[in-house]
């Protein structure tokens, strides 16, 4: 794998010119206030300060949502989309704390993995334990923090985790890969109340009417091209 | 402790078959309690829209469920594996609060075949014992088809179900399944429409030679007053059914069927945040003196009854049978004892269907049972099993019930998991693709049961269930035949790509992809008490005044969905209740 350091791209420059717009523009009238915590360090997303991830955490989850779903001309990237925002919101939530699962012990991580999950960490625990040790990990083998590595890299990188085959103490890779996924599909497509899927940028891109709920009239024809856009429960339309 | 004031019934559960029980024994003058562990809600303000179009909350946290932090089960592959939690949702999910899962149910409404009542006799009798592998137990349900006939109808009635009848009276009717046994009456409320997909898939059927019909459903096509004089709307095919409630007071739930009738009556009330944690017996352990439960406080309650219906979804009844110590324990190596016995389950397989651009198919329009279409000639035994080798089948539908993104975006085979492909996948499929679905059966076995987790314990400190559960090889013969026959028509119906996902032999049952929720067995009914828990009234043999309602009864699972069998023996149930055990309280058949 090259160390090259990494060249800014065409891509580069378009998410870091998306993520520039002001909060307020993205959400339209219902103006958020500023978010108290530190400011987001390295790339984009000035306008969202993480309260649960902290700065070396916020630089991964960027980076590696971007390359889960990056920027191109069919639609908004994850990071355009907000999805590191969905994220850190959720850790927040009962999602992240666990409140979903039955997190009694004892646990036996080496059950097969036809028998689910079996980590004793909740989510917002695994991200933290993970993303040090990725974080880690990048370093003894590159001599840089994951968000630093080129695209190449870090897709390399990505591309082993979903197969599990970097191995790293207490921290199955596999297994934290596909929270990771799983999350980011979930804040890319969610309802934008939510903080992901900003401006339903990810509903626009494949034609999902998103919370409009109503087909009463289009049962009759079926077959005929669907010609209106989203709308969201809080009621932004497209 | 405390003691609550006694009542003539106490229903454990206030879902589908607790509302049934509720209505049908008030009616009879008797004084009934309902016990709910979770909370009231009702269409407004709980279900109402926009709120319940949140795929994130519903179809994916899974707000309406039980929350599995307090309570879950355990799961190993086999008898000598060590169980552990189900921690996540995955293959199944379990109804919470007052409507239990007739809240976030599909309403794919279905009856039994005949045959599938009687499906020990009848393979016996067609193919000869030796057909059955030797560990295979299938029984028969001791009631028949037609015995239940009236008993499926009501609850059709009660649901407002839209369907094409395919067998009235014995003459087959032109639209509707011929397969199934002959009705008495048309369906209350004629077919929802086709949607597309669906409609795609039936001319490709049609086209083979096969009988395409609406598939039955308790998502109502028109404005309706059942039974009891409640009314349901039309439908509009949100694509927020199956896991979500219905804004439209649309689909048949015991909110939009049953409860504006019971909770009014005198003779009838519900406790919430009442978790019921034993059925009491006297000392002679024949019989229930009422239960115990825990309420909103935390304390422990007694509420004293004479008859005790247990009505809290297959799972939970299982579990509080050998809570309670009512029957013996099913013994997987002996074979003997009832309770946990059969446990089966259904297998299912999908095949997506990728059209190109010009193909409008909008996924997103769709019901969780209204507008897909269905062929049955593989179910039960409406075919010759004989050179096939296995026992049971399932129905072949084509269509979809929605097109959620973040669970139903279906992708061409070979698209990458992430990264620029499979965002350029997902913007040219969505609105392009539909699908075929298999729905199986799965037969019961020796070594497949429920009984009580030796490590586990839900939040009040009692033992979870465990589930000792795979595949065998009938199964995986059965769904691979059907799946088979399911390409056949997905290939004819002309589309860019297909892609298949079939469980393979030698792969485990895989706790992490949603199924169904139609687990079956633990307490089943049948002939006698050796066998069976139950008695055909579903009255358990070892305790004349306790009836165990739900697919808890199933001897072994049906291809259909249950809930069509599961209303219809609960109301035989409560009739036997009313017109035989009021006059002469014991047991309704001798063992
Ligand atoms: C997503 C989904 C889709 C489905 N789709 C279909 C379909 O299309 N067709 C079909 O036929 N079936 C379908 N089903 C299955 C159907 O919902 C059930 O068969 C049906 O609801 C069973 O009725 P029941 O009365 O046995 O249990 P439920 O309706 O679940 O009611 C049980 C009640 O008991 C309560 N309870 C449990 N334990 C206790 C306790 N210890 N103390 C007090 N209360 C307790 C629960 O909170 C719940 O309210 C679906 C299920 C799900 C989850
Ligand atoms: S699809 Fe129809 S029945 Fe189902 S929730 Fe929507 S309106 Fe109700």
């Amino acid at each position: 794998m090259s160390n090259k350091p990494r060249s800014p791209s065409r891509r580069d420059f378009l998410r870091q010119s998306m993520v520039a717009v002001p909060a307020v523009t993205l959400l339209g009238s219902s103006a958020l206030a500023p978010e108290p915590g530190h400011a987001a360090p390295g790339t984009g997303a000035k306008t969202y300060a993480p309260r649960y991830f902290n700065a070396a955490e916020w630089d991964f989850l960027q980076a590696a949502v971007d390359r889960l779903i990056p920027p191109s001309e069919d639609g908004p990237s994850a990071v355009e989309a907000g999805v590191p925002e969905f994220i850190d919101r959720q850790m927040d939530a009962a999602y992240g704390h666990g409140g979903y699962w039955y997190m009694q012990g004892p646990f036996v991580p080496e059950s097969p993995a036809t028998l689910g999950y079996q980590l004793r960490y909740t989510p917002r625990e695994f991200y933290r334990k993970a993303i040090a040790a990725i974080d880690d990990w990048c370093r003894r083998q590159h001599g840089k923090s994951f968000s630093a590595l080129t695209h190449e890299q870090q897709d390399d990188i990505l591309g082993q985790m979903e197969k599990g085959q970097i191995k790293l103490e207490d921290v199955p890779t596999d297994t934290f890969f596909s929270q990771l996924i799983t999350n980011t599909k979930e804040g890319y497509f969610s309802d934008p109340m939510y903080g992901g899927n900003k401006q339903m940028g990810a509903w626009k891109m494949i034609g999902f009417p998103g919370a409009r709920a109503d087909f009463a009239d289009w049962i009759e024809q079926p077959g005929k091209a669907y010609p209106f856009g989203p709308v969201s429960i809080e009621g932004e339309q497209s | 402790m405390i003691r609550m004031k006694p009542v003539d019934v106490v229903i454990v559960g206030f879902g589908w078959t607790g509302a049934i029980m509720g209505a049908e024994l008030t009616e009879a003058g008797l004084n009934v309690l309902a016990l709910e562990r979770g909370n009231y809600r009702d269409t407004s303000p709980d279900f109402i829209y926009p709120r319940n179009a949140d795929e994130l909350a519903f179809g994916i946290r899974g707000d309406l469920f039980q929350p599995l932090a307090r309570e879950t089960i355990t799961v190993r592959h086999g008898l000598n594996d060590t169980a552990v939690p189900y921690r996540q949702y995955g293959s199944f999910l379990f109804g919470n609060n007052v409507g239990g899962a007739g809240v976030h149910w599909n309403g794919q409404h279905y009856r039994p075949s005949p045959e599938d009542l009687e499906l020990e006799s009848h393979i016996a009798q067609r193919y000869g014992r030796k057909f059955m592998p030797e560990d295979m137990q299938i029984q028969d349900y001791g009631v028949t088809y037609d015995e239940l006939e009236p008993f499926l109808e009501h609850f059709e009635y009660v649901c407002g179900t839209s369907g094409k009848a395919g067998n009235l009276n014995g003459s087959l009717q032109e639209g509707g399944n011929p397969f199934e046994g002959p009705r008495k009456r048309e369906y209350p409320n004629p077919p929802v429409r086709s949607n597309y997909g669906a409609g795609l898939f039936a001319d490709a059927a049609r086209a083979l030679g096969y009988k395409p019909f609406p598939q039955p459903s308790a998502n109502a096509s028109q404005v309706y007053t059942n039974p009891y004089g409640v009314r349901l709307g039309p439908c509009n095919l949100c694509g927020y059914c199956e896991r979500f409630s219905c804004y439209m007071y649309s689909k048949a739930s015991p909110q939009t069927t049953i409860l504006p009738v019971l909770l009014r009556r005198p003779n009838f009330s519900l406790r919430t945040q009442s978790h019921v944690t034993r059925v009491n017996l006297d000392s002679t352990r024949k019989r229930a003196t009422g239960v115990t439960y825990i309420d909103a406080q935390g304390q422990e309650v007694e509420q004293p009854a004479d008859l005790v219906i247990v009505a809290a979804f297959q799972m939970h009844n299982v579990r509080l049978m050998l809570l309670s110590g009512i029957g013996a324990p099913y013994d997987p190596v002996t074979g003997k004892g009832v309770i946990g016995k059969n446990y089966a389950y259904q297998m299912m397989s999908s095949i997506s269907v990728f059209y190109d651009r010009d193909v409008a198919i909008n996924p997103f329009i769709g019901a969780g049972s209204g507008g897909n279409v269905i062929i049955d000639e593989f179910n039960s035994d409406h075919f010759d099993h004989g050179p096939h080798g296995f026992v049971g089948g399932g129905y072949i539908l084509g269509g979809q019930t929605g097109g959620r993104p973040i669970q139903q975006l279906l992708l061409p085979p070979g698209t990458p998991a992430w990264g620029e492909k499979w965002k350029r996948a997902a913007k040219e499929s969505y609105l392009h693709t539909t699908g075929v679905q298999t729905h199986g059966s799965v037969m019961a076995y020796r070594d497949r049961y429920l009984d009580l987790d030796p490590t586990y314990k839900d939040a009040f400190g009692l033992p979870l269930l465990r589930m000792t559960f795979d595949w065998h090889d009938n199964e995986y013969k059965m769904t691979k035949f059907l799946t088979d026959r399911a390409q056949e028509i997905a290939n004819q119906m002309k589309p860019r790509q297909t892609s298949a996902t079939v469980r393979q032999p030698g792969s485990h049952y895989d706790v992490r992809q949603y199924q169904t929720t139609h687990t079956t067995g633990g307490v089943i009914q049948g002939a006698s008490p050796e066998t069976s828990a139950l008695n055909r009234y579903q009255q358990s043999w070892d305790v004349p005044n306790v009836f165990v309602t739900g697919a808890s009864a199933f001897p072994q699972n049906i291809g259909y969905n249950p809930t069509g069998l599961i209303g219809g023996l609960t109301y035989w149930s409560a009739k036997a209740i009313r017109e035989t055990y009021l006059k002469h309280p014991g047991p309704l058949v001798q063992a």
